[in-house]
């Protein structure tokens, strides 16, 4: 225990004050400094920054473990007390929350609860959207109660993740190479690409990319992408594994380098891309574009939950770091690389008009637009692929998903990835 | 009382091959592992054409970068043992082939990569030689390729077995085969080969283990795009079916040991050695 002197007195009051100023709910911080709260997760949003940042605002040690998203999932299902926080993604949530490993968290403690995106409250980004297939976040993001291992369709005021991140994926292609305008997912098995394309050798995600493409060419509707019977997966991977005899794939990447490495070496002109590998690709000189696709984007998010095993002055902490991370400076910081934050106002407190504007409004950068770490991610003039917030967000076909049929699926891609 | 060396066998060798073979029988769902004992693994590993053809491409694999190991390891430690007259020479050229060693395993196997690449170091010079006119595919992301690598990577396991059992050779015996009148091939095939095949087969053990059991050379020089044992397990390690890898592993095991008893059989390298 810290001992109790004037001194201390005097720092714990200065901590609180800095507290209030966040506009986040107070807890006397006396001992919040002796706090280290565990928080692993995949490395989109497990960054050291975010870590130094807590322990400048809020006092207390943020440890930061980056898994892929498979072994992320087999720690919350297996390794409850191995962590305070789960930083994981809204498919993996439908898995691990019936395992009762996470606990639900009082919307009423968190400060901008009402200024969250409706995507992950009741599932429109706008009054008149209509919801994506897959695993949309609202549908696993609300639990009936503290206590709740299930997941209810309304905001029950128990929240599941409190979402931090997220993005609309869709195809990267080269445009120097291709010279021509490409708008469909289908152009991804077009013959004109034969051994230039590639897609990402990840099951869950690839089956999603490839679910858009099968659409795209007219070949099948999917009643539900996010969860296809066993017919609709031998359907999808069949028409894949005709194209890879017939040369259409370069490589399939596993990877984030492995998909900058082929784009930027021309290996591959068109591919299953993210967002941060487009930028890397661009900032070596090699245009590059995250192209923005008729039949919408597949898109993903995260969140952060809470270890049911979690109390006390830890889950003070805890939520303490929920109501920081809303507060607008973690927001800014992924904004700035391209990604979304759940509370987009209290983002563009720590963000620039010409920022701002680029990222979120879709409008021509007014400046060179840099990232956080400093690189040139756009020049004046420039204005983001895709467009604005609403229009990339509203545009989105699916989401990320886990099927009934996972194990099925994943041993057809197994077939595949032989074939 | 357990020897140390025993001792040591059975905690690092047969507890954790134990091990495996106990897992090989359990089952999972995607987050639990669930004791149990049952065929299901390996009824799936053999109900499944995938398995074969897997199989038979690791074999490919394997064959084909022994034979090329074999044919530049030997040359090599041919020249070593018989041309290079001083030891120093014979020494120092050794060293000279170990070098690309000191680097790590993955970064050899990676700089291959941009080599071959489309618009890579080779295809560009044999385009302004003008052999091709158009860059090559099948370079890079090709079964071409993930030998190429193997044989880069293993032929020193070939060779430095093969050279080290003709310094053993004694000399005055090439020289009574040449005084009875054998030609130079006649030396090499009825005196060379048959005193070094003990080497041979150690270098032989080394680079069919080595090639069974890889699979990120696999991955990388394939592009992800062939599949060979090694990779249907780490695919399953990634997805935590824990007893369906370990199934794989036990049937792999199974064939490598197999394929090192039929080898035993020609030689027998304790007596040679």
């Amino acid at each position: 225990m810290t001992k109790l002197t004037r001194r201390n007195m005097l720092k714990g009051t200065a901590v609180a004050a800095a507290s209030t100023t966040l506009g986040a709910p107070m807890i006397w911080a006396q001992n919040i400094k002796d706090v280290t709260l565990r928080q692993f997760g995949t490395g989109v949003s497990n960054l050291n920054e975010v870590a130094q940042k807590v322990k400048e605002d809020l006092g207390f040690t943020l440890e930061m473990t980056a898994l892929d998203s498979d072994s992320v999932t087999q720690r919350a299902a297996t390794q409850p007390n191995s962590f305070d926080i789960a930083d994981i993604e809204y498919w993996i949530c439908k898995k691990v929350w019936p395992t009762g490993n996470l606990q639900a968290m009082d919307t009423s403690k968190i400060a901008n609860y009402d200024k969250i995106v409706g995507i992950f409250r009741d599932g429109k980004l706008t009054p008149e959207s209509t919801i994506a297939q897959g695993t949309a976040p609202h549908t696993v993001g609300f639990t009936s109660g503290a206590d709740g291992t299930d997941f209810v369709q309304e905001e029950s005021g128990w929240m599941t993740l409190i979402p931090t991140i997220y993005n609309a994926d869709t195809l990267g292609i080269r445009p120097d190479l291709i010279g021509r305008p490409i708008s469909n997912w289908s152009e991804l098995l077009n013959p004109e690409f034969a051994g230039k394309a590639s897609i990402l050798d990840i099951s869950s995600i690839g089956i999603m990319d490839m679910a858009m493409v099968v659409e795209s060419m007219g070949e099948y509707t999917y009643p539900d992408k996010g969860n296809m019977t066993q017919e609709e997966i031998d359907l999808t991977i069949g028409i894949f594994t005709e194209a890879k005899q017939n040369g259409q794939f370069r490589a399939f990447w596993k990877s984030f380098d492995e998909s900058v490495n082929l784009m930027a070496s021309g290996e591959v002109v068109i591919q299953s891309m993210w967002s941060p590998a487009i930028t890397a690709v661009k900032s070596r000189g090699i245009p590059c574009v995250y192209q923005p696709l008729e039949e919408g984007y597949r898109s993903w998010g995260g969140g952060i939950g809470l270890s049911a095993a979690l109390d006390g002055l830890e889950r003070d902490a805890a939520y303490e770091y929920i109501n920081w991370y809303l507060d607008g400076w973690v927001g800014g910081f992924l904004m700035r690389q391209g990604y979304y934050s759940a509370v987009p106002e209290t983002s563009k407190n720590y963000m620039d008009e010409n920022e701002w504007g680029y990222w979120f409004e879709g409008k021509e950068a007014t400046d060179v637009i840099t990232n956080p770490f400093g690189d040139a991610m756009a020049q004046a003039g420039e204005v983001r692929d895709g467009g604005s917030f609403e229009e990339r967000m509203g545009a989105v076909a699916c989401w990320n998903a886990v099927m009934d049929e996972n194990q099925y699926m994943v041993r057809k891609w197994n077939e595949f990835i032989a074939a | 009382m357990v020897s140390p060396l025993m001792a040591i066998l059975l905690f690092f060798l047969v507890l954790p091959v134990g091990m495996i073979l106990i897992v090989s029988f359990w089952q999972a769902t995607e987050f639990s592992i669930i004791p149990a004992f049952s065929f299901e693994n390996y009824e799936f590993l053999f109900g499944s054409s995938v398995t074969f053809r897997v199989f038979m491409n690791t074999f490919k694999y394997a064959v084909v970068t022994w034979v090329f190991t074999l044919l530049i390891g030997f040359t090599v430690a041919y020249f070593l043992a018989f041309h290079v007259r001083t030891q120093r020479w014979q020494i120092a050229l050794f060293l000279l082939c170990t070098i690309p060693f000191w680097t790590s395993n993955i970064i050899r196997m990676i700089s291959w990569i941009p080599f071959l690449g489309r618009n890579g170091i080779a295809n560009s010079a044999l385009m302004s030689w003008g052999v091709t006119d158009r860059p090559l595919e099948w370079l890079l992301f090709s079964d071409f390729a993930v030998i190429l690598a193997f044989v880069h990577l293993y032929t020193l396991f070939m060779g430095v077995p093969i050279f080290n059992t003709m310094m053993r050779i004694d000399k005055s015996l090439i020289e009574a085969a040449r005084d009875a009148g054998a030609n130079g091939a006649q030396i090499l095939w009825n005196v060379i080969v048959p005193l070094t095949k003990p080497g041979i087969m150690i270098g032989t053990i080394f680079v069919i283990t080595l090639v069974m059991g890889d699979f990120i050379t696999v991955r990388f020089m394939s592009g992800s795009q062939s599949a060979n044992v090694g990779r249907l397990i780490s695919n399953d390690i990634a997805l935590l079916a824990y007893p369906s890898a370990a199934a794989t592993a036990i049937v792999l095991l199974c064939t490598v040991l197999i394929v090192i008893a039929t080898l035993l059989r020609f030689v027998d390298i304790r007596k040679e050695l």
